[in-house]
């Protein structure tokens, strides 16, 4: 992709793809009787944001995803940042369910409670692929406002899985993930273009970005520093 | 009554009304048979039955389960605070470790761990240097995990709050940027 900072989508090489036998050790376990499938793939997005964070003493983190033990493990215990829980994906499950998702554009806006520039790093995972063009807006808004000077935003665009389904992604160390997938009421939408990408976060700096084999696309976002690098 | 023994009524802590003596401080000096009829008791826990409802300041010298409410603050400094399945809590929480079964909302800080097991649920902001989320569960808040020792360092940025750490390093090859 040719991003507004000139970069170009980097990593054609397939990084996802075999599906093991069953769930992973690390892996949640799914809502129902039946465990969920679950994916294990290679992140260059994870491992470049992690070192990105780890310069940074103190990192604080935004989760954009469903609590998941293994990732608090591995943020607070590992990379011993401070972790802010947002489950958004329990929000539009919510909003789904009551026939109100038109109002998150508004609710959005209010749903962060924390002050400007007062993060250090985001994991969106891949909440923007539930969202309409005005729900996204405000949230890339909103996440850009969180941001310290200097600090990253990881997100996957056009994530496969089931329409009816939402993911948990669960860090298995620094370079790989596992994704599950369990139901959920708000279905995905048609994956955004990446000029679309390119013009929700314009005021943040395109770092890396690459094409998994699955047609998933990782976003690694940093928001320029005072001196606009 | 506000706190209860599985087996016998043993008040403790700061709850209202004066309470009675505890059998492991009321032991006579000499008096070791006596003694030795309550030793059985130290195994025993602390707890708050489900029909039970504080409002107030609890603290105590140790382990807690609470089944019933407790609204306002609970200081278990050196001991266990277990919330069980029906306990409903809704207070600021100092403790050893916390072990949540049942609800909580309100900030939780353990000198060891917090652990939410499944269908537990807290609302609240957790400072602990282990923290265990089972699945099912349901946590909304922040979660810090930093050691305490690098707090000066993070003191130094303009931005930040206070009550921080140095960022560990993570195992593992990570790509330079």
């Amino acid at each position: 992709m040719t991003g507004p900072s000139g970069r170009r989508l980097a990593g054609l090489i397939p990084l996802f793809g075999h599906r093991p036998p069953g769930p992973t050790r690390s892996g949640p376990a799914a809502p129902g009787p039946d465990p969920a499938p679950t994916t294990r793939f290679q992140s260059r997005g994870l491992e470049r944001f992690l070192a990105l964070v780890c310069a940074r003493p103190a990192a604080e983190f935004v989760d954009l995803g469903p609590v998941i033990g293994a990732n608090i493990a591995f943020l607070g215990e590992r990379v011993g940042c401070k972790v802010h829980v947002e489950d958004l994906y329990a929000d539009l499950d919510q909003h789904a369910r009551e026939g109100t998702l038109d109002r998150l554009p508004a609710i959005l806006r209010q749903r962060f409670p924390l002050p400007d520039g007062s993060v250090d790093a985001v994991l969106a995972w891949d909440v923007f692929d539930y969202l309409d063009a005005p729900a996204a807006t405000v949230l890339a808004d909103e996440l850009t406002r969180l941001l310290r000077a200097g600090g990253v935003l990881l997100a996957f665009f056009g994530a496969p899985g089931p329409r009816d389904t939402y993911t948990r992604y669960v860090i298995e160390d620094a370079q790989h993930l596992s994704a599950r997938f369990y139901a959920g009421a708000c279905p995905r939408r048609p994956g955004l273009q990446n000029r679309d990408i390119a013009r929700l976060f314009e005021r943040l700096r395109v770092v890396d970005s690459v094409l998994l084999k699955s047609g998933a696309r990782e976003f690694l976002f940093r928001k320029p520093d005072r001196a606009g690098r | 009554m506000m706190w209860k023994r599985e087996e016998a009524a043993r008040p403790s802590g700061t709850a209202s009304g004066p309470p009675p003596a505890s059998p492991r401080t009321t032991s006579v000096p000499g008096d070791l048979e006596r003694r030795g009829e309550h030793e059985p008791m130290r195994d025993e826990r602390a707890s708050i039955g489900k029909s039970i409802v504080i409002k107030g300041e609890l603290s105590g010298s140790e382990d807690l389960t609470v089944e019933g409410q407790v609204e306002g603050k609970i200081e278990l400094r050196d001991h266990v605070l277990t919330v069980g399945p029906h306990g409903r809590v809704k207070a600021q929480i100092t403790a050893k470790a916390i072990v949540v079964l049942g609800q909580v909302t309100g900030n939780l800080t353990a000198t060891e761990k917090v652990d939410i097991r499944e269908n537990g649920a807290v609302e609240g902001d957790i400072v602990a240097p282990r923290v265990a989320i089972a699945d099912g569960s349901h946590f909304r808040g922040s979660i810090d995990m930093q050691r305490k020792e690098a707090a000066p360092e993070r003191a130094a940025r303009p931005e930040a709050k206070p009550a921080a750490a140095p960022a560990a390093s993570v195992p593992g090859q990570l790509a330079g940027v």
